[in-house]
């Protein structure tokens, strides 16, 4: 198919900005103020000779290059891109780049992907691409034009390196701190020559991460780690059954606990603040609250399987049609059909959510590793009873997030501001800590879904026609992203299975979208969590019902698309895609498309006399356009399939009449370093435009091993996580 | 009620609760912030400090547990084998969202200053117990043999 009918799925970007328009209105219209160069100097109380150009880049007069990052560092290395982007066309001396979080400013910090200020959809690259690569040259363009009046030569004999301006004639130099006074009285030029990609410096080697030295001697600064004066811990007793609300409760317990300040109501639940986590943990434990259940969702996620099933076996919405499938299927010579089962998955990232709320009559002060600023700042301010002006936001490291700090309702940010109000908003700097256990049962889940495929191949054995059915939770229903599900489809729960790349000429693609009080969200991938399995795995069945090889049967349906094709070979050469195996063993391949980035996986198992598998290597291909730092795209590859393949082995969030039966890390299993493969990444040269490589390594991992499973086996993984008896 | 013993070499003598969990002592009451709180049942090892050069998760060990004993934090770490995993960290670029990674070098580090040449199974015997949720164990495990290489030479 081509990137047209891709398109066709896929909400533009005017849709996201209706959408995100919905939510920050309010945040759109409060007007924020340019902070121009010497605005902004004195804003950060610097010297005035601070070179500030633009709402990205400051050049100190000591040299330092701090570039400003609106994107959220989460471990996806955004902050070493980002600078790597700017600092290139700046010419910095790499070693004297710093990277500043951005403080929320829709005007100044949007996403160009979703036009308001937040991290999400592997975009942080493709966003920073222009944008940042002009704020460098801009900056570089003023303090050359600094040094050429200052030395009364053309500009254009100047060169510059590491951050320093050369005159090779007159052999004169300068750094770029002692430039900074005269650049910054110069007027930012509106135009300005970028770099041929044949110069890059930075771009495309191995640039280290900024990051890496405090998260190596446990300085780098997290919400877990704020603490300001006379801050308090809040810890929030919320209700058992999604969607139960409190009916009553009883303070004393709690309050009689050594270090518990206060205990409020909020419209989550019940909150008990204390002097410390462990006060507030005690009195959390002690609290009593009586809840009404009438609205909640009672029933086990086993019933809503059972109600999936059956709803895959009645009419649907269409999200693709091409020719017409069902009569192809119905005639067709070989037939074949299979179904996949995929649990409810909770994103658990490393650092459970928290938040600090400072809290006046007048203003709001939040610290958090957020990553939905304007949406966190409407609705924080929505909640506060203050405009959003008033609200904001200091953006620190987050400990993880894979999706689950980007939600509408910010729910971690709304209770926290909920808590501070309650307790009297009174500038008490408040943190909000969830546990573990309040991360495991606390909803906006990936939702739980249910895939059915059909597919007729002709007396040649050739795919003619394919029948997907999904059923499941809508993310984007019921809230501000509402606007982009269009005649009923969600494009987040069909992409990757209507955007499906491989030419048949008989497509039909179609969703019945379930409800329940069970929160969900995007999970990292998204939709391609769930699709590109149920595609990858079942093209694999076709290709066998075909008497093909899954490599060669792929490939030869991939003809017009020529990106995925290539990662598709590139990592079944690389993988020794035809060397033979001994038994016990076997090798699986899986491809997909994720945020315009394609990954192509190639995994080995064994799989032991009593089922036990063990997945010893997977080799990754990945076409992300021109490769800013391939030490972090080889990192986002392997990290994306340790993460997917936890999720495949042992991810499940199931519910027992309503309540949910993971509690920890020991019945939420994840990977651990002895179930990690070995990782082999490869990187597709490219000159097209940059894309994203936080999430789309995490689509074809659960694919590949499922079908070496079979290939080691004979047997086919239909349900999620794999069976008891495959794990290791 | 008072708990004394060595806290990154200078005896410290912390007012709180015995109950309390060390972690929570050695963040609240000491200030110390480089060792996380990631599962309060020692399931994910982001809490992981030394106590007399074990590792030991310290969200489910009371403070009375420590007392007159060596804890030792990620900022305490002094100790060559401990020099080597930073150094290897950062040389292979391990950390992701590095919340887990305190824990994961002083896991690291406690298993290299008894074992100068682990093995594949002595690494997953000593780290299996330190989740990282951005996956970076394939890191993890070079640069714990990058580190032990460097300790012989």
């Amino acid at each position: 198919m081509t990137r047209t009918s891709l398109a066709a799925v896929r909400p533009t970007r005017r849709e996201f900005l209706q959408a995100a328009g919905s939510v920050t209105t309010m945040a759109l219209t409060i007007g924020f103020e340019w902070l121009g160069p010497s605005r902004r100097a004195a804003a950060a109380g610097a010297s005035p000779a601070v070179f500030a150009p633009n709402a990205f880049l400051r050049i100190g007069a000591d040299g330092s290059v701090t570039v400003i990052a609106k994107h959220v560092e989460m471990g996806q290395g955004a902050y070493t891109g980002i600078a790597t982007v700017l600092a290139e066309e700046l010419d910095a001396d790499w070693a004297h780049v710093r990277v500043e979080s951005a403080p929320a400013n829709v005007k100044l910090y949007a996403n160009s992907a979703f036009g308001m200020q937040g991290t999400g959809g592997s975009s942080a690259m493709a966003n920073s691409w222009s944008q940042l690569r002009e704020a460098g040259a801009k900056g570089r363009a003023m303090l050359l034009t600094a040094a050429a009046k200052d030395w009364k030569v053309p500009v254009t004999e100047l060169t510059t390196e590491k951050g320093v301006v050369f005159h090779a004639g007159s052999k004169r130099k300068a750094g770029y701190g002692s430039l900074t006074a005269k650049a910054a009285a110069l007027p930012v030029p509106d135009k300005v020559t970028l770099k041929d990609p044949k110069d890059f410096k930075l771009i495309g080697r191995h640039v280290p991460r900024v990051d890496v030295p405090a998260k190596v001697d446990g300085t780098a600064v997290f919400t877990l780690d704020v603490a300001l004066p006379g801050m308090l811990v809040a810890l929030l007793k919320r209700p058992p059954l999604f969607g139960a609300t409190v009916k009553s409760f009883d303070p004393t317990a709690a309050s009689a606990v050594p270090g518990v300040v206060k205990v409020v109501q909020v419209p989550h639940g019940v909150a008990v603040v204390a002097r410390s986590f462990w006060a507030a943990k005690q009195g959390r434990d002690a609290l009593v609250v009586d809840w009404d259940d009438t609205h909640a969702e009672k029933r086990s996620s086993s019933e809503m399987m059972n109600e999936y099933r059956h709803l895959a076996e009645q009419p649907a919405l269409s999200a693709r049609k091409v020719g017409d499938a069902v009569p192809a299927i119905k005639n067709a010579a070989h037939t074949v059909s299979a179904s996949y089962e995929f649990p409810y998955l909770a994103h658990a990232p490393m650092e459970p959510l928290d938040a600090v709320v400072k809290l006046t009559a007048t203003s709001c002060e939040i610290w958090a590793g957020d990553q939905f600023q304007t949406v966190d700042q409407a609705n924080a301010a929505k909640t506060a009873g203050l405009d959003p002006q008033h609200v904001s936001i200091n953006t620190l490291y987050a400990g993880g997030s894979f999706g689950r700090r980007a939600n509408v309702g910010s729910d971690y940010i709304v209770e926290a501001v909920s808590i501070a109000k309650a307790y009297g908003a009174d500038g008490t700097p408040i943190k909000l800590q969830w546990t573990r256990e309040d991360d495991i049962h606390g909803g906006l889940y990936r939702p739980m879904y249910f895939h059915k495929l059909e597919a007729g191949l002709n007396e040649k054995k050739e795919l003619i026609a394919w029948r997907h059915v999904i059923v499941g939770q809508s993310i984007m229903a019921g809230g501000p992203f509402e606007v982009m599900v269009k005649n009923g489809i969600d494009p987040t729960s069909v992409e990757g299975a209507a955007t499906i790349a491989y030419e048949i000429p008989n497509i039909d693609v179609e969703l019945s979208t379930t409800r329940s009080a069970v929160p969900v969200l995007w999970w990292r991938v998204v939709g391609s969590s769930h699709t590109t399995f149920a595609v990858e795995a079942f093209i694999d069945e076709v290709a066998h019902a075909a008497g093909k090889d899954p490599f060669a049967f792929r490939r030869d349906l991939l003809g017009h698309e020529p990106r995925m094709k290539a990662v598709l070979e590139l990592a079944a050469d690389k993988a020794g895609w035809s060397a033979p195996l001994p038994k016990g063993k076997g090798r699986g391949i899986a491809v997909g498309e994720a945020f315009n980035t394609y990954v192509a996986q190639v995994a080995e198992v064994t799989v032991d006399d009593a089922g036990r598998v063990t997945v010893d290597r997977v080799v990754c291909a990945v076409d992300c356009g021109i490769p800013i730092n391939p030490d972090v795209i080889a990192a986002q590859m392997e990290g994306g399939i340790g993460f997917g393949l936890g999720a495949v082995l042992y991810g499940a969030i199931t519910l027992k009449n309503g309540r949910v039966e993971q509690d920890n890390f020991n019945n939420y299993r994840v990977l651990r370093i002895n179930e990690m493969p070995k990782v082999e990444v490869h990187i597709v040269p490219s000159a097209e435009a940059p894309t994203g490589v936080g999430e789309p390594g995490v689509a074809p991992i659960g694919p590949a091993v499922a079908n070496a499973i079979f290939a080691a086996t004979g047997t086919r993984v239909h349900l999620l996580p794999f069976p008891k008896s495959s794990k290791a | 009620m008072s708990t004394s013993f060595v806290l990154n070499g200078a005896s410290t003598t912390l007012d709180a609760d015995p109950a309390m969990p060390l972690l929570w002592a050695i963040r609240e009451v000491s200030g110390l912030h480089g060792t996380k709180f990631g599962c309060g049942m020692a399931l994910c090892g982001a809490c992981t400090l030394h106590v007399d050069g074990e590792a030991v998760r310290s969200c489910v060990m009371p403070l009375s547990s420590v007392a007159g004993k060596q804890v030792t934090t990620i900022e305490g770490l002094q100790s060559k084998a401990a020099k080597a995993v930073q150094a290897a960290w950062i040389q292979l670029q391990v950390p992701q969202c590095g919340y887990c990674q305190s824990g994961q070098v002083m896991s690291a580090t406690a298993l290299l200053e008894k074992n100068t040449a682990p093995t594949d199974a002595d690494i997953d015997g000593a780290m299996s117990g330190n989740i990282c949720r951005c996956a970076t164990y394939s890191r993890i495990r070079a640069a714990i043999h990058a580190a032990a290489q460097s300790i012989k030479a």
